[in-house]
């Protein structure tokens, strides 16, 4: 199991902050787990859409979306960030 | 003269609003090398009264962690005599406090450099949301990221 969190409009459009969820084993990387989403409803689609500003952590760390997702233990989506 | 203790790194993430100058007192108490410090405070603006508040989200944890990184790096790059660095959440009304950010150096230049720094980064790497609520009882939305934001960082590099 992995845990997924999602912040601001990405959580609002899932309509959840937090999940646990079994990643089929061809999804390998943070690209690969955007189009995974994407076919879990219309929330997940309308959240993920534009996918290229999506923002990605891996265990609270920053990650390019070809970044290798194995062994993660948490994975955060959310939107470019806005704060100071 | 012994060595100097390590720079301290203040990083919070708080609900409640921040008194300026007893952080800034708190960050230098003993620290007689610092011959400059520069405090920059951010507000939440009314946006010409049709705003009524902020609500800030952020990533439990990883605010924190990005925060003191981007700290960290700020010391060792402007030698900097400490800094601290404290951001508000949950709901913030126009006229009060968001952010503060202090940089105490021996010289001004340092400490005018190491907030800012921490400012730019701030503002595009720690993970915070702002979410607009109108004083006419609509919700604005969130407040999208803004190129000049990510432009900004493009001197320090």
């Amino acid at each position: 199991m992995t845990r997924l969190v999602y912040f601001a409009w990405v959580r609002e459009r899932i309509g959840k902050g937090e999940e646990d969820i079994d990643l089929p084993a061809d999804v390998t990387t943070g690209a690969a787990l955007l189009g995974y989403l994407k076919t879990l409803g219309d929330g997940y689609a309308h959240a993920l859409e534009h996918e290229s500003v999506i923002r990605i952590a891996i265990n609270q760390e920053h990650v390019e979306h070809d970044e290798p997702i194995a062994g993660a233990r948490e994975i955060a989506l959310f939107p470019p960030m806005t704060g100071g | 003269m012994a060595d100097a203790a390590p720079a301290p790194v203040i990083v919070r993430v708080q609900r409640d609003d921040f008194d300026a100058a007893a952080e800034t007192a708190r960050l230098v108490a003993g620290r007689a090398a610092a011959g400059a410090i520069v405090s920059f405070t951010g507000l939440c603006r009314d946006e010409g009264g049709r705003l009524s508040a902020l609500e800030l989200e952020h990533y439990p944890g990883m605010a924190e962690a990005q925060i003191e990184r981007i700290c960290r790096t700020a010391v060792t790059r402007f030698s900097l005599l400490g800094i601290a660095a404290i951001h508000r959440v949950e709901r913030i009304a126009p006229g009060e406090n968001i952010v503060l950010v202090i940089a105490a150096a021996p010289h001004r230049h340092a400490a005018f450099d190491g907030a800012s720094f921490v400012m730019d980064y701030l503002k595009t790497a720690a993970p915070f949301w702002k979410k607009e609520h109108f004083a006419d009882g609509s919700e604005g939305g969130w407040v999208a990221a803004k190129d000049s934001d990510d432009t900004a960082l493009e001197k320090w590099s």
